[in-house]
């Protein structure tokens, strides 16, 4: 059994967790890979600290891209936006634990791009 | 006896030194992912070693033996492509980077001189990226249009709209010969009649179509003719662009450089002779050995067997991925296309089945197989992709099927 679909990727793309959208929420920000058609939305809501209370994800794509946004949501529950922004792209590939070539490496770090995109303010491009 | 067993599978397989390798300790390679770009059998790697270990020169202008030797053997090739397409003179026929680099010749050369603005060049829908953004970037500049013919359901052209759109006069009738997704082999020389009638040229993108089955640009009906040599059996950085010659005399130079040029003054030039007008700069010499190597091995076994084979393959593959719940396979049915299935799984993404079936040595493509409009057409973010050549066996598109069972069970 090789490592890229580990039990634990695998229920996090057949389960994901937080997966929906906010509306309103204070954050949102969506981006894709068009390469791979993955595609993912991140809507956050922030409390009165600006830390995030809520959370949720959406879209669409392969396992480990799914996989990786779903864990990063659980993964930043509480978290301010300064700490979002400081989040590398180590701790992204921690959570998911395995090893990852060029290609599939965009696919898991979609979300953590998305996330960041959003926590800066960016607007969406077209 | 079946036409099967004229093809010897064993020796064609052994012909190809990369086919013998594993991918990983124990995992024989599959390779179904030949319409990105094909093995090389061992032919023309040592056609191309033996040209840098014995003959290697620049071509043309030398008189020294070695540089004899190598515009023979670049040139050599030339005549096996002329030949291998039957085109009437070695001038129609102009070496590029590949079929893009081809294209891109057209626009800038033909489309320049004679677009202009408020004329209309025809697409499909079904086209490779490299078949519709030249012609994009030349709309824009000319303020020209773009008139699409669409696809049906089906996968096939919908020509129900050509006639009206025959009407608009256009300049450039646009389309591919066999689509790298679906398969689809079209209708090219009815849709050149129709073109020709209503005033258009045709330019035709081979670069499915060449390598797979008997192309014949006197029956054709194109005017411009565009291929790889890396999907047929050849080098990466050697293409072809063929075209009337009539056109071509008409078309001004490409790139300005070394080769293209009969007299250069300090402020103009004249341009070189076909078809050495097209051709600036040192070319790819080795490369185009190769392809002569690779038109030789194509040529030996002989393409209406090769293409005979593909249509066995396909039919077989078709009719296996139509039995595995949840494949959907895109595009028209065997008869109808030639040796690529494109396919999705439900609830897996494409890159999941490719990256799974690798671990078997199955490589197959996923993603939009730089075909994105016409992956919007069917609302598909992606697709994986099995295509398939002539060293191909129906025990591999058993591998396919038994691999994406594997895929299923693990995401069940």
């Amino acid at each position: 059994m090789d490592d890229m679909y580990r039990e634990v990727i695998l229920d996090h793309y057949k389960n994901p967790r937080n997966f929906g959208t906010l509306d309103p929420a204070d954050i949102s920000y969506e981006d894709d890979n068009p390469l791979c058609g993955d595609r993912i939305r991140i809507d956050l809501r922030l409390d009165e600290n600006q830390r995030v209370k809520e959370v949720a994800f959406s879209g669409h794509g392969c396992a480990i891209s799914q996989a990786s946004a779903s864990m990063l949501t659980e993964e930043i529950l509480g978290k301010t936006l300064d700490e979002i922004r400081h989040i590398g792209k180590e701790q992204v590939l921690e959570l998911l634990g395995i090893e990852l070539g060029p290609v599939r490496l965009k696919c898991a770090l979609l979300s953590l791009k998305v996330l960041k995109a959003g926590a800066y303010g960016l607007k969406e491009e077209d | 006896m079946t036409a099967l067993s004229t093809f010897d599978s064993a020796r064609i397989c052994a012909d190809f030194p990369i086919l013998s390798r594993e991918v990983r300790p124990g995992v024989p390679l599959i390779y179904l992912d030949s319409a990105a770009t094909s093995q090389k059998p061992a032919s023309v790697i040592e056609a191309m070693n033996d040209y840098y270990r014995r003959s290697n020169a620049n071509i043309h202008r030398g008189v020294h033996a070695l540089a004899e030797e190598a515009t023979a053997l670049y040139e050599g090739a030339r005549e096996r492509v002329a030949r291998f397409i039957n085109a009437c003179s070695t001038k129609e026929v102009i070496f590029t980077r590949n079929a893009t680099e081809a294209i891109n010749l057209v626009a800038y050369s033909w489309g320049r001189a004679n677009v202009n603005a408020g004329d209309a060049i025809v697409i499909t829908e079904m086209e490779h990226h490299s078949n519709l953004v030249p012609w994009q970037m030349l709309a824009a500049e000319k303020g020209a249009t773009l008139e699409v013919i669409p696809v049906t359901d089906d996968g096939e052209l919908d020509l129900s709209t050509f006639d009206d759109i025959l009407q608009k006069r256009p300049k450039l009738v646009c389309l591919t010969h066999m689509s790298n997704v679906l398969g689809t082999i079209n209708p090219v020389t009815d849709i050149a009649a129709k073109a020709h009638a209503a005033g258009a040229l045709v330019l035709v993108d081979g670069a499915q179509s060449v390598p797979h089955l008997p192309v014949d640009v006197q029956t054709l009906g194109a005017d411009f003719l565009a291929f790889s040599g890396h999907k047929m059996c050849g080098p990466t950085g050697i293409g072809v662009l063929w075209a009337r010659q009539a056109l071509l005399e008409d078309m001004p130079p490409f790139l300005g450089g070394g080769d293209m040029i009969r007299r250069v003054y300090l402020r103009e030039f004249k341009a070189n002779a076909l078809p050495h007008k097209f051709e600036a700069g040192t070319p790819a010499i080795a490369e185009g050995v190769g392809l002569g190597a690779a038109v030789d091995y194509l040529t030996g076994t002989g393409m209406a067997a090769v293409h005979a084979h593909e249509r066995q393959i396909i039919a077989y593959a078709l009719e296996r991925l139509e039995e595995v719940p949840g494949v959907t396979v895109y595009g028209p049915k065997a008869e109808r296309k030639g040796g690529v299935a494109a396919f999705s799984l439900a609830g897996v993404h494409p890159h999941d089945i490719a990256q799974v079936l690798d671990r078997d040595g199955i490589a197959v493509r996923a993603g939009h197989h730089c075909a994105m409009p016409l992956h919007d057409r069917y609302q598909l973010p992606a697709t994986a992709r099995a295509s398939f050549y002539l060293y191909n066996t129906m025990g591999e598109v058993d591998a396919l099927i038994e691999g994406l069972y594997k895929v299923k069970k693990m995401f069940g």
